[in-house]
């Protein structure tokens, strides 16, 4: 049976000692976290440092190495395809593409989500879509097409369509990228409103460090393969950690490495191109 | 040494095209299983109908009346020498029920439909919508896959009509208003030499089969294409190239089994 929704403080997502990888290779080891109802939590890290197949664990497309994932009460091991459904409809994601439907228009893919899983009347469901449109500023790109609009302004829309359901926890998965500093400040305050409002849980994966810490709770920073450091924005920017500050501050020395790690699949690599060292 | 080299990549070769067989045979079994959305929402399937037709109708008509022309040609030629070219409608007709039409429509619908059905799915793939649907609690196989797959079963058949039909008024066209055959004659021996079960129904049959395996090769190879440009550009190919062979492969079989004594 599903849970019913959260209305305690029960956290909405949990990862407890979490390894999560592909293939051969781990990407991240013994993360553990919670995220509570009305909460934002930002991630941060590195490019590279995991935080979408963090993401990818969260909405069970990746199964969990080790560990235990719990989504609204439920382990994500033990869920079955009819259960995983269900818990996805009461999150919303927003992928770090967009990844806006290109057959349909503007409203269209705002009202996808409305159509395949509410029953409402013609009016109902334009209104809704039309205010969710007004939120990101774009109710009268409705009538455009997806190959219409530019790429910030698509952002924007899947925005809209992730939230759209009024989900009890919205996954965004750099929601910052590739906007002007108007829309990002607008979409930042968004985020933090949708939580305040309706109470939703939202994870923010990002590297835009001054908006993040202005809309968040908590902020988590992944690298190395590993949770690095976590609290509230306050005692994260007073960390005296190296490595918080480094990535806080942009520094080119200190122990966040630039350079992509040596493997053997590269050394084996460079052995058969002849290339010398 | 090179042996056991041989001996390991026939083996590996063997085990990726069974499960590659495999991945096919559980692709089509979901299909299947997921198809109540048909019952449920007729609309998307009717929508993918009109698509994949009207990708296709022009190359079918097309097609249909040249092939028509040739036909009456070819016909004319040969039948003229034991003087019986009245029996020309009645050869161009049973051509085109029992084997042109079903064939050379799949053929074409494998190289327009077939093609634009696989890029679409890879491009959806490669562009997160298929993983953007899943989590939004949307099965993308029974959403995406199963009209397109309904859609291309029930278009096949009504594509492989109209080619037969454009056809046989290509044919009528050189025999009759061009050569001089006696249009009368033309018409009443197709009448009398065409069967409604053996001929039409057997040949209605053929496009239905066709219809199943090329829209479920071109969703296949969408659905296991590589996320990248070059990826779906190989899958596309391998759509046409796939596609055409299975028809022209079950072609062989479905005569055989429908038109032997």
């Amino acid at each position: 049976m599903l849970t019913p929704p959260q209305k305690s403080n029960q956290p909405v997502l949990r990862l407890e000692g979490v390894s999560l990888g592909y293939g051969d290779f781990t990407v991240l080891r013994e993360i553990s976290l919670e995220v509570l109802p009305g909460q934002v939590v930002a991630m941060m890290g590195g490019s590279g440092s995991g935080k979408t197949t963090l993401l990818r664990a969260a909405t069970g497309q990746l199964v969990a190495r080790h560990g235990t994932v719990t989504l609204f009460g439920q382990n994500l091991a033990h869920a079955d395809r009819p259960m995983l459904q269900s818990l996805r409809q009461r999150m919303g994601v927003l992928f770090q593409q967009g990844a806006l439907f290109t057959d349909l228009n503007v409203f269209e893919n705002v009202a996808f989500p409305l159509r395949e899983h509410l029953n409402l009347s013609a009016t109902q469901l334009s209104e809704r879509v039309l205010e969710k449109l007004s939120a990101v500023g774009l109710r009268a790109a409705a009538h455009l097409k997806v190959s219409e609009i530019s790429g910030g302004m698509a952002r924007r829309v899947a925005l809209a369509r992730a939230v759209v359901l009024e989900p009890e926890l919205v996954l965004y998965d750099e929601p910052f990228a590739g906007l002007d500093p108007i829309s990002l400040g607008i979409t930042a305050r968004l985020i933090r409103n949708l939580s305040d409002r309706l109470g939703c849980a939202s994870v923010v994966i990002t590297h835009d460090i001054a908006e993040s810490f202005a809309i968040a709770d908590q902020v988590y920073l992944v690298g190395q393969g590993e949770l690095k450091a976590h609290g509230t924005p306050v005692t994260l920017g007073a960390s005296p950690d190296p490595y918080v500050q480094q990535f806080l501050h942009g520094h080119a020395d200190g122990p966040v490495a630039f350079d992509y790690p040596v493997t053997p699949a590269f050394e084996a690599w460079l052995a058969r191109t002849g290339t010398p060292p | 040494m090179s042996q056991l080299k041989f001996l390991t990549l026939l083996g590996k070769s063997v085990r990726l095209r069974l499960t590659g067989l495999g991945l096919f045979t559980r692709f089509f079994l979901m299909l299947l299983q997921r198809s109540g959305i048909v019952l449920k929402r007729p609309r998307l399937v009717s929508q993918q109908v009109h698509f994949i037709g009207n990708f296709s109708l022009l190359i079918i008509i097309v097609s249909g009346l040249f092939v028509g022309f040739v036909l009456g040609l070819q016909g004319y030629y040969t039948l003229n020498r034991y003087g019986s070219e009245e029996a020309l409608g009645l050869l161009v007709a049973l051509s085109l029920t029992r084997e042109l039409g079903p064939v050379i429509t799949a053929l074409l619908f494998a190289g327009r439909a077939g093609t634009s059905l696989t890029a679409e799915i890879g491009l959806m793939k490669a562009g997160e919508q298929l993983a953007a649907m899943e989590v939004m609690a949307v099965d993308p196989i029974r959403r995406v896959f199963v009209p397109r797959f309904w859609g291309g079963v029930i278009a096949m058949p009504v594509l492989a009509a109209v080619f037969s039909m454009v056809g046989i008024i290509g044919g009528w066209v050189v025999g009759v208003l061009l050569i001089g055959i006696d249009t009368g004659a033309f018409w009443s021996q197709m009448q009398n030499g065409v069967d409604l079960y053996k001929d039409i129904l057997n040949g209605v049959i053929k496009s239905i089969i066709f219809g199943i395996a090329v829209t479920l090769i071109a969703l296949y190879e969408g659905w296991q294409a590589s996320p990248t440009p070059e990826g779906v550009a190989r899958a596309t190919t391998r759509t046409v190239v796939t596609g055409s062979l299975a028809v022209l492969g079950l072609d062989f079989l479905l005569t055989a089994l429908m038109f032997s004594n």
